[in-house]
């Protein structure tokens, strides 16, 4: 197994492939050797198409041979939440009730990578519909973070940043509807982003909130991350919620990793009771970091994110119940039970769906139903425009804000599955920028004192400052790795135990 | 006990509303790209956007919104400057994502109206709303004795009309038209299949469904104020079941209110054979369809100069080209409707503009020309027939080429694919002999035929000469003009 080619950046295996220093099948096969010997720990992959994956590398090395045009991702392996539709692999969103479907057409994002020369190695494991922080939930068993087994990868996205974490492959894609990346990129020790909402195409993305929502990439660097970003967003005439705007300079900003200057607000609201003592010192660090950089630290209040979490918890399961509602064994997926339409219908959707996701359903009907919206639904409808409010007027003042990018550093599996209001608070930090539609990213900045777990710092810009977060988050990374003397995935051992 | 409509009238006033449902005549589906042609194979005209697969996404048809205004505009109704789409959400096969797109507390157009003509007299019916939704897939119940899912051995369901876009127009409750109720109703109907037509935003075909009503019927006591308990009857799916509808939901709910019963509010299934109404799922038990504001879509906010600019493309309306042919052609109302009902209107006006005078136009096509439309089961502007053809008959009539007969023998060529009225008169010799040496010898046999008729004339009976105009006539067959005939005749004997 080659790991030099598995421990190198997607920017450099893109070089070296462009270069003909390496070719495209000789990177994919050493990433699928790395997930033959670890993902029976990891369990990062539901789906990995090993042949499909080593055809296309094939034909990129073609490509390059007879001198056509490389895409900027060619032959770079990138792995695929299991919820963007795919023609040549099944798409389960870790559920048993689309068990067997196989999408007769293909996302946009996931066509534009192709396009883009990169290689779909494989479909990650995730939390049934996006719904977790864990994968736990999951109705094909959860996947493991590379730096502790016995603890959770983070959810939704918890395989695609497994993977990446676990060098399967240099990149991934996940989605976040309340921190699916930026919180399992965090507890993984690796760089995860969501971008403005609306920047990135959800078309073959299957929904669990749609105004929420957000695919965006994974990567072990600023920079690769900012690589994938780019190739994967930009206007989509079939999302209607897509904005017909340029994509915001992200891979020069990464380069650019420059804060001198810069007005940077620290969220105090997202400080205090819950977040873990060596979150906090980490998190302080970094603040200090920048501020040493050249940034210009001051602190701003968010009143209201308090009530971030309380109205997200009936805004995406009104969402959902809705969304979900197709899935009735009538036209594709699981069918079971017997009889009438409608007691095949219930039958299904029993058999179907996990615990979470009836819970949310349930939610989420209630929520909606005539005589309570106006005080669930309704309400936390005008609690998100308070928060945008929030945001708007903190950005008045800087250009990013900062905060922890998740209260606690990963916690072991099992330890909040029972107990939904626990792993909910998970997201705390995440939520508010998916309540506003705005752009954050979370990137390592150390490991908690006390249990030597990766610790995230999350920055947010306004919607469609993307740029900014790469700029603060490759100028931390540049500085914390000198000051490290190596990437903080370095010291991840759960692998080499 | 029976009420008759006579006896309800009497004690309760009719308060009667319509929801009407038009799929629009737009190429593509609300929010896909697929073809909206009616009849193809069960499911060929179908994507992953209209079948709600997971993961796709709908993208709203600009042409369908343009419809909708048009509509609203012609129904004078006002324009939302900002207004959004809802989901509304129940379980049932026939829809793709077990929620229908539609538009629940921000319709695109509010507030209007419409003006109906009943037996000479204008009803104002106030519009509510005009709303653009998606329509569901149909389904086929095999094996019950209704034709409903309730019973059915198995389903069909066909998407082809999934996704579809769908107006519904919603009228105020129109009270006070009493024992008119029911014309009013099909009366509305009626004005509003024109609307619609002339605005060409939909085919309005009642029988492939392309217009589908909704009548809801309440009673209330005369003289009481109180608004009575409506009830909603579906599948009333022609302009004569509309009528019957209302007037048989009159009937039975002044019955049960006269036996003491309450009426409850509740759907009703309309029956095209006895033309009554059967009781269906009860509105008390009513579904919560949970609309929220649909998050797939971005607000709609047609600017208001694109309003304008559709308001300034409308058509001339039924109503006004009603006062204006009134006017123009010197018609009282009831002509005016005898000609729309006929279905007339749009072939007579070009028959006018090619050249006829509107009586002569109105004399062929509600006469001749209605009776061959009437025996063929077609409408008169099915027949193959030109307005130009018709023009052109009715000048060969006043210009002495043609009689009446032998016009009639001219439109039996015509509808028969023999070519143009004068083709015809070619091919058939079907001309007025105006010339009188060409009659004479046929009028010599008739005298030498006839002598005790002869004599009869000559005896001061002129009316007998009918006879012997009749023999040459029949001798020319049909081709002399009769008039003329008769003046040689008398000269002849003179």
């Amino acid at each position: 197994m080659d790991t030099e080619l598995t421990q190198t950046t997607a920017t450099g295996l893109a070089a070296a492939i462009r270069s003909g220093e390496v070719s495209a099948v000789e990177v994919t096969q050493a990433h699928l050797d790395q997930i033959t010997a670890t993902d029976g720990r990891v369990r990062a992959f539901l789906h990995v198409a090993a042949d499909a994956a080593l055809a296309q590398a094939a034909e990129v090395d073609r490509k390059r041979g007879a001198g056509e045009p490389l895409g900027p991702l060619a032959g770079v392996p990138v792995a695929v939440k299991d919820l963007f539709t795919t023609v040549d692999m099944p798409t389960t969103c870790g559920s048993r009730i689309l068990d067997g479907w196989h999408p007769p057409y293909e996302s946009t994002i996931t066509r534009r990578l192709r396009e883009a020369g990169a290689i779909l190695i494989g479909k990650t494991n995730m939390d049934e519909f996006a719904m977790g922080s864990s994968t736990e939930n999951s109705a094909f068993g959860p996947s493991h973070n590379p730096w502790d087994l016995s603890r959770i990868p983070g959810g939704s996205s918890g395989g695609s940043a497994a993977a990446v974490a676990a060098y399967q492959a240099p990149l991934a894609l996940g989605t976040d509807t309340g921190g699916s990346i930026r919180q399992p990129a965090a507890v993984c020790g690796i760089v995860g982003t969501k971008p403005t909402y609306g920047g990135s195409s959800r078309y073959g993305v299957v929904a669990f909130a749609s105004s929420l929502d957000t695919p965006g990439p994974f990567g072990r660097t600023v920079l690769d991350t900012a690589l994938l970003h780019e190739a994967m967003s930009g206007h989509d005439p079939m999302d209607s919620t897509s904005i017909a705007a340029p994509v915001p300079p992200v891979v020069a900003a990464a380069r650019q990793a420059d804060v001198a200057g810069m007005r940077v607000g620290v969220v105090t609201d997202l400080s205090g009771e819950g977040y873990q003592p060596g979150v906090m010192s980490r998190f302080t660090e970094a603040v200090e970091l920048l501020e040493s950089l050249g940034a210009k630290v001051t602190e701003v209040s968010c009143p209201h994110f308090k009530y971030a979490l309380p109205a997200y918890y009936l805004i995406a399961p009104s969402e959902c119940s809705s969304n979900l509602a197709r899935f009735d064994g009538m036209r594709y997926g699981l069918r079971a039970g017997s009889g009438s339409a409608e007691e095949v219908m219930a039958a299904t959707r029993e058999a179907g769906f996990g615990a979470e996701v009836k819970r949310r359903i349930m939610l989420g009907t209630y929520a909606l139903s005539s005589g309570y919206y106006d005080a669930y639904y309704g309400k936390a409808q005008q609690v998100r425009t308070l928060i945008i409010q929030d945001f708007e007027a903190a950005f008045g003042q800087v250009d990013v804000l900062i905060s922890p990018a998740t209260p606690t550093t990963a916690f072991p599996l099992g330890e909040r599955a029972d107990d939904p209001i626990a792993m909910y608070l998970a997201d705390l930090c995440t939520i508010p920028s998916d309540l506003a539609g705005n752009a954050a990213i979370s990137v390592p900045c150390g490991l908690a004192p006390e249990n030597g777990l990766p610790v995230g710092l999350q920055v947010m810009a306004p919607p469609l400052a993307d740029d900014r977060l790469y700029r603060v988050a490759a100028a931390a990374e540049a500085a914390f790795v000198a000051r490290w003397g190596h990437p903080l995935l370095a010291e991840a051992k759960g692998l080499s135990a | 006990m029976t009420v008759t409509y006579e006896e309800a009238l009497q004690k309760y006033e009719p308060v009667f509303g319509l929801e009407t449902h038009v799929e629009l005549g737009t190429r593509t589906k609300m929010f896909c790209g697929c073809t909206t042609v009616f009849g193809a194979e069960p499911n060929t005209q179908t994507c992953p956007v209209c079948l709600g697969l997971p993961g796709s996404l709908p993208v709203a048809n600009r042409r369908a919104i343009e419809f909708t205004i048009r509509i609203g505009l012609a129904l004078n109704c006002s324009i939302a400057p900002r207004c959004r789409f809802a989901r509304k959400n129940y379980f049932y096969p026939d829809m793709p994502k077990n929620f229908q797109i539609s538009q629940y507390d921000e319709p695109l157009c509010v507030d209007g109206f419409l003006d109906v003509l009943v037996g000479g007299e204008t009803v104002r019916v106030g519009i509510e709303r005009v709303h653009l939704e998606e329509d569901t897939g149909k389904s086929l119940h095999i094996g019950g004795a209704t034709g409903r899912i309730q019973g059915a051995e198995y389903s069909l369901v066909d998407y082809n009309r999934a996704g579809i876009p769908l107006v519904e127009i919603v009228t105020k409750p129109v009270p006070g038209t009493g024992y008119l109720a029911p014309s009013v109703a099909r009366a509305y109907v009626t004005e509003l299949r024109d609307v619609l037509r002339s605005l060409g935003v939909s085919d309005v075909r009642m029988e492939e469904g392309s217009l589908r009503c909704d009548v809801n019927t309440s009673l209330s006591v005369r003289g009481s104020g109180v608004l009575g308990t409506r009830t909603e009857t579906k599948n009333v799916n022609s302009l004569r079941s509309v009528e019957r509808a209302v007037h048989s939901e009159i009937e039975r709910q002044a019955e049960v209110l006269d036996s003491g019963g309450r009426v409850i509010q509740e759907t009703r299934h309309f029956h095209e054979d006895s033309g009554a109404t059967t009781s269906g799922r009860s509105k008390e038990e009513a579904q919560d369809y949970r609309y929220f504001p649909e998050p797939d879509l971005v607000p709609l906010a047609p600017p208001a100069s694109w309003v304008a600019e559709i308001r300034s493309s409308l058509p001339e309306l039924p109503s006004a080209r009603r006062a204006r042919l009134i006017q123009a052609w010197s018609l009282s109302e009831l002509d005016f409707e005898a000609l729309r009902n006929a279905g007339a209107l749009d072939v007579v006006e070009d028959t006018v503009l090619a050249g006829a005078s509107p009586a002569d136009a109105r004399k062929w096509w509600l006469g001749e020309l209605a009776r061959r439309a009437n025996d063929a089961g077609v409408e008169v502007s099915a027949l193959p027939i030109t307005p130009a053809d018709v023009a052109r008959l009715t000048e060969l009539v006043a210009s002495g080429t043609l009689n009446d007969r032998l016009a009639r023998e001219v439109i039996d060529g015509v509808l028969d694919d023999e070519g143009t009225p004068d083709e015809v008169v070619a091919k058939r010799g079907l001309a007025v002999v105006s010339d009188d040496s060409a009659l004479l010898s046929a009028i010599d046999s008739a005298i030498a035929g006839n002598p005790d008729v002869v004599e009869r004339i000559r005896g001061g009976k002129v009316q007998a000469s009918g006879v012997l105009v009749g023999a040459v006539m029949k001798a020319t067959r049909g081709k002399a003009d009769a008039t003329r005939v008769r003046e040689l005749i008398m000269e002849r004997l003179a």
